[in-house]
């Protein structure tokens, strides 16, 4: 709290990005949030800031009306305050300077948060997950695989996790030598197993070749994998950087396998860009959607030229790619980038989602960001800027893994158990440091930040509201009948998913939404069954014999927790996490409001006003709206 | 069949034809040319796929063929295969439809598939009207007595009773003097007699004088449409127009005009004879220019479109490149734009509105019609919808026998097509995206109708006006699309299950971000395409 000045400015003005609307009310600074306030006005709109959320802070210079204050969000949220006092305004930005940029693991949300749950209830949400289990079910160990106490301590590898898969002829020698040939000691282990044709999935880093290097044990490692798959004399390796990266590597010591050194591979560049290309790729794809009165030209050049859907649709490709030799051609693939953090947790766990239905239901789907994100040392701390750190470290590579998956629910609507909903969620929990699971870089670390005796699970958190994650159209015989997904890789479905990177502007919005309607119905189905029940129970105490009703027995428990207000779901913008803070804000006080929008009656925050069809006010001198500041903004940009 | 149809088939039928479909395994089947259709039946005992295709739905249609002897096409076809024509020789057709389905057929024999296909062009280019399969098509489910038509001005009055007051029916066109493309019957004010509107009639583009085409229950303003004024470089001026325009509104009032066309292509049209209402006699009304594309422009735009769709690499950035070229969102986006404010106009702003362009019968009816379905719940609904489209486009006189002659792969000398009305239907499919409860009909109809306005059964999309209707006596002689529609079983395949009515006006979303590219469903390329065979006869 040291660090706050200013709890609270009042006569703050709250800029609408995309149109001239502004809203009047009060700004609070929290130990955790920054909140907004819209003043006397029933049903008051607010907007809840955790501090881990924002990625910059921007004091734009003073204006008549007072001093703005520039505030971009990892969760896409772009928001523009003009404080009435430069020194509030100062002592505001001052504070959040500070906040937003925590120094040290202790710092973080995760470790003060506190969801009133006892010391059991925290360690069964663990539990939720189980990798074991999870391996257990694709059937491993088998005759070919085992699990190799190799990496117990984090010897050979400190960000692999201690359990892992290999061949059987693998020995440790064999192991322990691929691991020193390979770029941070990540040698070749299994990810994923295709039971029907025996054919595994196994992730690795690049080998450290240069130019002529060999390394036996990596040889022989590379042959163990492919004679643990009998379906196929070979195996694929996915290398999935562009050729040229690969080549560039080789100067540094790095670089690729020669296949005349791996008698039995397949060697195969499928060109994902790295990190640097994809934070500036998103960064342009912001800054154009960004852009105020955009012209669909623009738009559709700007989309272009930001190059996001390109390398989205790289990723897809490479994961057929991967899913076709996996399941047409019953061949083992080997996946790999530079570290194998990045490109490979994407490729191998976008191809897992369409080998497996399993990974697309809601648990299923925890699972594999479990194992393939969080277990094989994705740098979560450092690829979201979870403290002050290397700005050239951060990238949105799990955004754009998100965003792939999107891509195939539209293309499959009935595939996944969950909807955009809840990718969205995970997008936002992976930045909030809320809970424990994204926290720092490798399973190592967690360890050692002893996260599951301080923070709480996010699965448990998800899973128990995971009402409000499903997908009403889901239905399990597709799975059935499609338990292999075959997307369409023509351009036109790649599409700018709109709801993520719009998420928090209103106007952008379908103003009415299925999901919601869905929900709706879902519930108001639930209270009927309730009041069935109930006049039942009654006719019954009067001696009334009836034949009991057909009717699922939903009992208190099973009624559905309260919907989130969000845009997706089409109810006005509000809280998140306001359930934690009753102390600033009574509970109730924002309860949908329909007529939000100045009395205006129109459908669900759909607006005349918002959408600037025309210039209406200049005309007839009648509806001239306020004198407005005019400032160049609207640029979002990520600071990462 | 009569003669003339006859002539044109020299061969009828050709067996072990093979049809080709996008995303689909080949069938092997009988080819069969008929005065209206092209019958494909595939030869298999049970569940046997069937096409028919009527050949007024061919665009355009691609044939080569080979004599390469010794050289069979299927050497793998079963050993009682029988070789017609020249032996060893083939040709293949690639039929591209108006609704943008391609089809192959490969067809054994050169001489059997040149005539096939000289059959297709012949037919599928039919001049009369009367010669259409509409004057043919006789379901036995359907009778010629039925009604024809859904609305009419005389229904639309006399729903409204608010409107007696103020605007009165006029038949001053029943013998369609005053305006050949206007129904017999229009909406106008009280105050102006027939003698004021046939002056007012004189001094509009094809005599499209302003009409009340909706009124707004809340507020009681209105939007009527009409085409340019006359004025021409010496800014002439007509009392009779001008008092019409007067009549609409209160004297206190003020209306707007919303012109489709850019303020400088308004300055230019008196060039031509055409013009804009000057502020200087048209008091009590201010001029909004928004620019709209038109005609050629609209049917390049479509054709480049098309043409993005089928480009074969897999290239995100060419891709996007050339939709962004083909600017066809841009004009779903200026079309939902200018609908949005003719809306906000009359709803949020409390004014009247005229609405035109030039001849006022393409993107005139464009922002009218979507701006009814904007404010007006009744036009959401299944029937109101249609009754719309009927109102707006088909007794408005859109010309769609123009219009619509041709679509996006015809290598035809573009005339006067235009994809107005496509357009229409993709910003209504908007629409439907951004308020997925607000319509009572699915996209499924929104393609039909895509389907129908190129080629049909019916005789709705006939014709280019009223008159030209009735001098070929289309109601006596075709069934009607809408009235077929509407029917029970018809009507259940087009229906949005998610339909809730709700009294609000729908306030489309136009950031570039709120739009899409309407696929059409099922990842087909394009808008409109069905691969399924049509409903209807076989």
């Amino acid at each position: 709290m040291e660090h706050i000045r200013t709890p609270k400015v009042e006569q703050v003005k709250l800029l609408d990005r995309f149109n001239n609307k502004t809203t009047t009310g009060t700004l609070y600074l929290t130990a955790t949030h920054l909140i907004f306030v819209e003043s006397n006005v029933p049903g008051a709109h607010e907007i809840w800031i955790l501090h881990h959320h924002i990625a910059s802070v921007e004091k734009l210079s003073l204006t008549t009306s007072g001093c703005p204050l520039l505030i971009q969000c990892r969760n896409f949220r772009v928001v523009h305050f003009v404080v009435p006092r430069e020194r509030d305004c100062h002592d505001v930005y001052s504070s959040l300077l500070r906040l937003l940029r925590p120094v040290s693991y202790d710092e973080l949300y995760a470790f003060s948060y506190n969801p009133k749950q006892n010391e059991q209830q925290r360690e069964v949400g663990w539990q939720l997950i189980d990798l074991t289990a999870e391996f257990e079910r694709l059937g491993l160990p088998c005759d070919q695989w085992q699990l190799s106490d190799v990496n117990r301590d984090y010897k050979v590898c400190e960000t692999y996790p201690r359990d892992l898969y290999v061949p059987i002829t693998a020995s440790k020698p064999i192991i322990v030598g691929s691991s020193k040939f390979r770029s941070k000691g990540r040698f070749p282990v299994l990810t994923y197993f295709y039971q029907e044709k025996k054919a595994a999935v196994c992730r690795c880093s690049q080998p450290l070749s240069g130019f002529s290097a060999r390394c036996l044990e990596d040889e022989h490692m590379l042959q163990a994998i492919s004679k643990a798959n009998h379906n196929s004399r070979f195996v694929y390796v996915m290398d999935t950087r562009p050729k040229l990266n690969a080549l560039a590597n080789r100067a540094a010591g790095k670089g690729y396998e020669n296949e005349d050194n791996y008698s039995n591979i397949r060697f195969q560049f499928v060109g994902i860009e790295n990190i640097h290309v994809m934070r500036a790729s998103l960064q342009k794809l912001l800054e154009v959607v960004g852009t105020r009165s955009l012209s669909v030209n623009d738009y559709l050049l700007g989309l272009e030229s930001s190059g996001w859907l390109r390398h989205i649709k790289a990723i897809v490709d490479a994961a057929i790619f991967l899913t076709k030799a996996v399941t047409v051609e019953g061949a083992s693939v080997l996946v790999h980038c530079s570290d194998g953090w990045d490109r490979t947790a994407q490729v191998c766990a976008l191809g897992a989602l369409l080998m497996d239905p399993y990974y697309r239901t809601l648990k299923g789907f925890m699972v594999l960001i479990e194992k393939e994100w969080i277990s094989f040392g994705h740098k979560f701390a450092d690829r979201c800027d979870q403290l002050d750190g290397d700005p050239r470290e951060v990238s949105p590579v799990f955004t754009q893994f998100l965003d792939c998956v999107w891509q195939l629910m539209e293309q499959f609507p009935q595939a996944f158990e969950f909807s955009e909903w809840f990718l969205i969620q995970l997008h936002e929990h992976v930045h909030s440091c809320q809970f424990g699971n994204f926290l720092g870089n490798s399973q190592r670390q967690r360890e050692e930040l002893q996260l599951k005796d301080r923070t709480y699970s996010l699965w448990a958190h998800l899973l128990s509201e995971q009402h409000n994650y499903l997908n009403p159209v889901y239905s399990p015989s597709f799975a059935e009948r499609h338990p292999v997904l075959e997307p369409s890789t023509q351009p036109w479905n790649f599409k700018f998913w709109r709801n993520m990177y719009h998420q928090f502007d209103r106007t952008m919005h379908p103003r009415q939404s299925i999901l919601k309607h869905t929900l709706t119905l879902k519930e108001s189905n639930s209270k009927l069954e309730d009041t069935a029940h109930t006049l039942q129970a009654k006719l019954q105490t009067l001696g009334v014999s009836t034949s009991p009703l057909e009717l699922h027995s939903w009992s208190r428990e099973h009624r559905l927790p309260p919907r989130p207000q969000s845009l997706i779901l089409g109810a006005p913008l509000s809280r998140k996490e306001a359930q934690q803070e009753e102390e600033v804000l009574g509970e109730e006080a924002l309860e949908d409001a329909p007529d939000g929008n100045g009395g205006e009656r129109t459908v669900e925050g759909s607006s005349a006003t918002e959408n600037g069809y025309g210039e209406l006010q200049s005309s007839f001198s009648s509806k001239n709206e306020p004198a407005m500041v005019s400032l160049e903004f609207g640029v979002a940009r990520m600071t990462c | 069949m009569t003669m003339e149809f006859s002539e044109h088939i020299k061969t009828a039928n050709v067996d072990d034809v093979v049809l080709k479909l996008p995303l689909r395994p080949a069938l092997k089947g009988t080819l069969c040319v008929t005065a209206h259709h092209l019958v494909f039946s595939e030869r298999k005992e049970e569940g046997s796929y069937q096409l028919l295709l009527l050949l007024r739905s061919v665009d355009a249609i691609e044939k080569s063929v080979e004599n390469l002897l010794g050289y069979p096409q299927y050497p793998s076809a079963g050993p009682g295969q029988r070789m017609t024509g020249l032996s060893g020789s083939s040709g293949t057709i690639v039929i591209k439809c108006k609704d943008l389905r391609i089809l192959q057929f490969d067809i054994p024999g050169m001489e059997e598939c040149l005539n096939v296909a000289s059959s297709i062009e012949a037919l599928s280019s039919l001049e009369s009207v009367t010669e259409l399969y509409p004057f043919f098509h006789r379901p036995r489910e359907l009778s010629l007595s039925e009604p024809w038509g859904l609305s009419s001005p005389q229904q639309q009055y006399a729903q409204t009773e608010r409107l007696w007051d103020r605007w009165r029916l006029s038949k001053v066109n029943r013998n369609f003097s005053v305006c050949m493309s206007y129904p017999r019957t229009v909406i106008v004010p009280c105050a102006i007699d027939d003698i004021t509107l046939a002056k007012a009639a004189s001094f509009r583009q094809g005599g499209r004088f302003p009409v009340l085409c909706y009124y707004h229950r809340s507020n009681g303003m209105v939007i009527m449409r009409s085409s340019q004024p006359m004025t021409g470089a010496n800014r002439k001026r007509c009392r009779e127009d001008e008092l019409l325009l007067q009549a609409a509104i209160d004297e206190s009032e003020m209306g707007y005009i919303i012109d489709t066309r850019s303020a400088q292509q308004a300055q230019q049209a008196r060039m031509a004879g055409g013009g804009f209402e000057s502020k200087a006699f048209y008091h009590h009304w201010r001029r909004l220019h928004r620019h709209l594309e038109r005609g050629k422009v609209l049917q390049e735009s479509l054709i480049k479109l098309v043409e993005a769709c089928g480009d074969p690499s897999q290239n995100m950035d060419r891709w996007l490149s050339k939709l962004e070229n083909s600017k066809w969102l841009s004009h779903v986006h200026s079309a939902l734009s200018t609908a949005g404010l003719v809306a906000e106009c009359v709803e949020r702003d409390g004014h009247s509105v005229l609405v035109h362009g030039f001849e006022g019968t393409d993107t005139t009816l464009l922002v009218t019609s979507l701006a009814q379905l904007i404010l007006d719940p009744a036009s959401r609904t299944f029937r109101g919808f249609l009754q719309l489209l009927e109102r707006e486009w088909v007794q408005a006189g859109h010309p769609f026998r123009q219009r619509c002659a041709h679509s996006a792969h015809s290598h035809a000398r573009l005339r006067q097509e235009c994809p107005a009305f496509l357009l229409l239907l993709d910003a209504t499919w908007q629409l439907g995206r951004q308020f997925p409860l607000a319509l009572e009909f699915s996209e499924v109809l929104l393609l039909r109708l895509a389907q129908d306005a190129y080629a049909s059964d019916y005789g709705t999309f006939l014709c280019s006006s009223e008159q030209e209707r009735c001098a070929l006596q289309v109601k006596e002689n075709t069934h009607c699309l809408f009235q077929f529609l509407l029917r029970r079983e018809e009507r259940e395949k087009y229906v949005n299950p998610l339909y809730e009515a709700t009294d609000l006006a729908i306030w489309p979303s136009v950031h570039p971000q709120s739009l899409q590219l309407w696929t059409g469903g099922q990842n087909m390329p394009k808008p409109w395409t069905r691969l399924e065979k049509r409903s209807g006869l076989l």
